[in-house]
């Protein structure tokens, strides 16, 4: 591969171009190796992981030779360059969770995710930035500097999974994985136009990767189609006998007539007007294309941050109490004032005489925004709905100010307390040229719905991944 | 003089010997095992690792509560218990707060609060390393399932408490759940101890603290802890003085108990859901079922050795101490019924000679019973002798018999097992003795 422009975008075209010879996975390691070098201030990347990137390249290369037949099946993600949010632990790399806490951290075992996709024939690159512990809308709040968006590096990317959507953005890897306990998935897909899963809680394993709030975090992936997202998806669901949340439920298959919901709340004041017009033309495209719009109500949607920020820090303060300044090498006082402040908040709404005010008031009414999606999904098969109330923001416009940073989950927050899946889509750019989108939701393990109208979507959009010209 | 009476209430740990850990795939078998070799990811706590229930524990615990008459809650969940020790790898424990696996339930008149299903911790070795005072830790332990048993406080002194915890031992061993070896720390004591007045009682109120003494490691100790901090406690009320709730531990060497934490610093343990377990949940159906696998509980062989075999309670309790050997005695009994040995020289022969730990088979010791009982009477010649002289000696009985009177048989019998001082094997001595009468 002479050039790093010809890096394929698509899980497809990389398989064609490996089995067809255009180029060996050692080249096309070699490309992403450069490019993310080229492309160091981004931030994308924490730890680079050359010797097993090129390990498993040498591996695919011969699996490639010693193949005549279409073995792909097996290989789902063969060829496929990963980069894996530094939440996943992959036994003898580098796991920092952005935090120093955990700085020289080695873990001696691998995330059932990451053993998956290996398997698959995925190949490593390295290990992406994001909010330290996963706390931050921005990716702002990591302890390795934060990452910048690619399409204006003035923006940030979004977060927490910041250096994931844009590794996958900046044609730094082909997939990359994340975690979106709040919205950190489906917000910096958005941010940067790639396509972002958030899968139904309990589809894919947890085990191994990093908590942060038991109950939200779904283990998803970002892609720069539907189509490889799908692909990562199948290849990381299912039961593996470790994280017991986890079913292999039988999934909803779209049938019929689609009909998609548009809930009103999520069309406010406060929310951006270019971001409100995209969604409704995106609503447009799929009217064209014979699916049934219908206007639906999700009432309780304006208490769902409240109920986040009581459950989600509750967890946290749980989780990261094992980081004691014992064992992992590193002091406490290296937590940074993010997960300090959540930690406070959570041991606050869990000590006694405080648990029935918030705690278990936050349950009941995480119950009642629960009962609002089945609600609506009698009525619909999905619903449509932006991501976030703005575009991508300035680097420090909201750092200072955590209420504000936490708005920016008020569109997302919600499909995380409720289980059910959301798919992030690009959709175009604003008048500043940063990316747009909208997000599908779906009842709990509907995720081949949401694929199909995804699809729809980039069929009747002619829809092309496009590099950011850096 | 007894102004005050003890109130007290106990909570019961009891490991349970499963074969893998409460949440995860390593071996429960952590007793004199080189540390830190049966530990994964999830017993140290891990960064990522989940915990996954192990079903055995679950079903032990509910077992055990089905043998005390507990109601099993048909929905019940795991929650985190927070606090920070070097022990804790989580810095939370995975307990059960407010919906145990078990619910009430009684031994006798003593009531059972609950009993729920936690994860155990690992030890803190102290030990002097290159000549400092160092501290290591071993998480072979960690993450074994731990059962805990809660009275409501209805003891009042340590006789009742010793019947019960041996009652707990016996049925764990029974279930086959646990050896609860007090010595192996496979069950462990924490007793809660206050003292009321007649007034209190008369008024039925519990006295306003309760001091918690602590890990109690054996039955040896048990008694003189807790005798010593009650003598503590009414020390103190006698001379005009109040008791602070606090936790105190036992000091084996000085017989005292001593304050390890007093209530001002009690934990605040912040429990709420453990999001990583999915809650339990029971039919009707699936915990009859549990109920149906139940053996027989020693309460109930207590009852049925009294009826079949009319022992002594001292006897019956040796017994039934241990399953084995209660099974041992009823097969020997069955076995022995062929020699007309009685129960209750079948289990003479066990409790007081031990004969049941010589022979491993019942079949064993009853050959050995057998032989015994033959090579103690006395040989042919020892009474042909014997019933000679009984023959001559007693010439008006002999006489009789011969004018037809056959009952004198059984005293001229008698008066030859006396000459064998009742060494005589009774079917020769009879053979005999008819063999020289009717000779005559």
């Amino acid at each position: 591969m002479k050039n790093t422009k010809d890096i394929p975008l698509t899980i497809k075209e990389t398989q064609e171009g490996l089995l067809k010879k255009k180029f060996s996975a050692m080249e096309l390691v070699d490309a992403y190796l450069g490019k993310i070098d080229e492309e160091k201030d981004l931030n994308a990347y924490i730890t680079i992981c050359d010797d097993e990137a090129y390990k498993k390249a040498g591996e695919v290369d011969k699996l490639i030779a010693n193949n005549s037949l279409d073995f792909s099946e097996n290989f789902p993600l063969l060829g496929a360059t990963i980069g894996h949010k530094d939440l996943f632990l992959t036994k003898g790399i580098r796991t920092t969770a952005a935090s120093k806490v955990l700085n020289g951290y080695v873990p001696a075992y691998s995330a059932t995710a990451v053993a998956r996709m290996e398997k698959a024939g995925g190949i490593i690159l390295g290990k992406t930035n994001c909010d330290a512990w996963a706390h931050g809308a921005s990716g702002e709040n990591s302890d390795f500097g934060p990452t910048k968006n690619p399409w204006n590096k003035k923006f940030v990317p979004g977060g927490s999974s910041s250096g994931s959507a844009v590794s996958v953005a900046a044609g730094l890897s082909l997939i990359a994985t994340g975690t979106d306990t709040g919205g950190s998935i489906r917000q910096p897909a958005n941010f940067c136009g790639v396509v972002g899963l958030k899968p139904t809680y309990g589809a894919v394993s947890r085990y191994g990767i990093i908590a942060m709030a038991s109950s939200l975090d779904s283990v998803g992936n970002f892609g720069k189609s539907v189509a490889d997202v799908e692909t990562v998806f199948n290849v990381t669901k299912g039961e593996d006998g470790r994280d017991s949340t986890v079913k292999n439920a039988e999934f909803i298959k779209p049938k019929g007539k689609i009909k998609i919901g548009i809930p009103k709340e999520y069309f406010v004041e406060g929310v951006d007007k270019e971001v409100a017009e995209s969604v409704i033309k995106v609503s447009k495209v799929f009217e064209k294309a014979g699916i049934e719009l219908r206007e639906i109500s999700l009432p309780h949607t304006k208490y769902a941050i409240s109920v986040y920020y009581i459950v989600q820090p509750a967890e946290v303060s749980s989780n990261l109490g094992r980081y004691d300044g014992i064992r992992y090498g590193n002091p406490r006082a290296d937590f940074g004032a993010e997960a300090k402040r959540r930690i406070m908040l959570g041991t606050y709404v869990l000590s006694a005489g405080y648990y029935d005010a918030f705690y278990l008031k936050a349950q009941k009414v995480r119950s009642k925004l629960i009962g609002d999606f089945e609600a609506a999904f009698e009525t619909v098969d999905a619903i449509l709905a932006p991501v976030s109330p703005t575009p991508a923001f300035k680097l420090g416009e909201k750092a200072s100010d955590p209420l504000k940073m936490y708005l920016a989950d008020i569109f997302t927050a919600p499909a995380n307390l409720a289980g059910i899946p959301g798919l992030s889509i690009p959709s175009g750019f604003n008048e500043g040229g940063l990316p747009l989108g909208f997000q599908l939701l779906g009842p709990r393990f509907s995720e081949p719905v949401l694929f199909e109208l995804g699809k729809l979507y980039e069929k009747e959009t002619d829809y092309k991944a496009i590099l950011p010209n850096l | 003089m007894n102004k005050f009476t003890p109130i007290i209430g106990l909570e019961v740990h009891i490991e349970l010997s499963t074969k893998s850990k409460m949440f995860c795939g390593c071996s429960s078998d952590h007793f004199g095992k080189a540390p830190n070799t049966q530990v994964c990811p999830v017993c140290l706590g891990l960064p990522g690792a989940l915990p996954f229930a192990n079903k055995e524990a679950v079903t032990a615990t509910v077992k055990f509560g089905q043998a005390f008459g507990s109601r099993i809650n048909s929905f019940s969940k795991f929650d985190r218990k927070h606090y920070f020790y070097p022990d804790l790898p989580k810095s939370y424990q995975i307990s059960q707060y407010d919906m145990p696996l078990c619910v009430g339930g009684a031994f006798e008149d003593k009531r059972i609060r609950r009993v729920h299903l936690e994860e155990d911790t690992g030890k803190l070795v102290h030990e002097t390393i290159n000549g400092e005072k160092s501290t290591l830790i071993d998480f072979n332990r960690s993450s074994v399932p731990l059962m805990e048993m809660v009275t409501e406080p209805d003891f009042h002194d340590t006789v009742s408490i010793i019947r019960f915890l041996k009652e707990a031992q016996m049925v764990a061993r029974y279930l086959g759940i646990s050896n609860a070896d007090m010595e192996k720390g496979s069950m462990r004591l924490e007793a809660n101890i206050s003292l009321s007045t007649e007034e209190g009682i008369k008024k039925g109120e519990l006295p306003n603290y309760k001091v918690e003494l602590k890990n109690i490691n054996s039955f040896k100790f048990l008694e003189k802890a807790i005798n010593a901090e009650i003598k503590r406690q009414e020390e103190i009320l006698t001379a005009g003085g109040t008791i602070h709730s606090e936790t105190r531990g036992y000091d084996e060497v000085k017989q005292t108990t001593y304050s390890q934490r007093s209530k001002e610093e009690a934990k605040d343990y912040r429990y709420f859901p453990e999001p990583d377990l999915p809650p339990m949940r029971f039919t009707d159906g699936e915990i009859e079922e549990i109920k149906n696998s139940l053996p027989e509980l020693p309460k109930d062989k207590r009852k049925r050795f009294a009826d079949k075999y009319s022992l002594s309670n001292d006897y019956i309790e040796i017994l039934i101490s241990n399953p084995g050997r209660s099974s041992y005695f009823e097969e020997a009994v069955s076995l022995g019924q062929n020699w007309n040995l009685s129960a209750k020289l079948i289990a003479d022969l066990m409790i007081n000679k031990k004969l049941d730990l010589q022979h491993p088979e019942p079949a064993g010791l009853i050959k050995k019973v057998v032989e015994i009982i033959k090579v103690e009477y006395s040989d042919g010649s020892d009474v042909e002798t014997a019933v000679n002289e009984v023959v001559a000696e007693e010439s008006k009985a002999v006489k009789d018999y011969n004018n037809g009177k056959g009952e004198v048989v059984g005293f001229l019998m008698g008066m030859v097992q006396k000459k064998l001082k009742g060494k005589g094997n009774p079917s020769m001595v009879r053979e005999k003795l008819l063999n020289k009468l009717n000779e005559r």
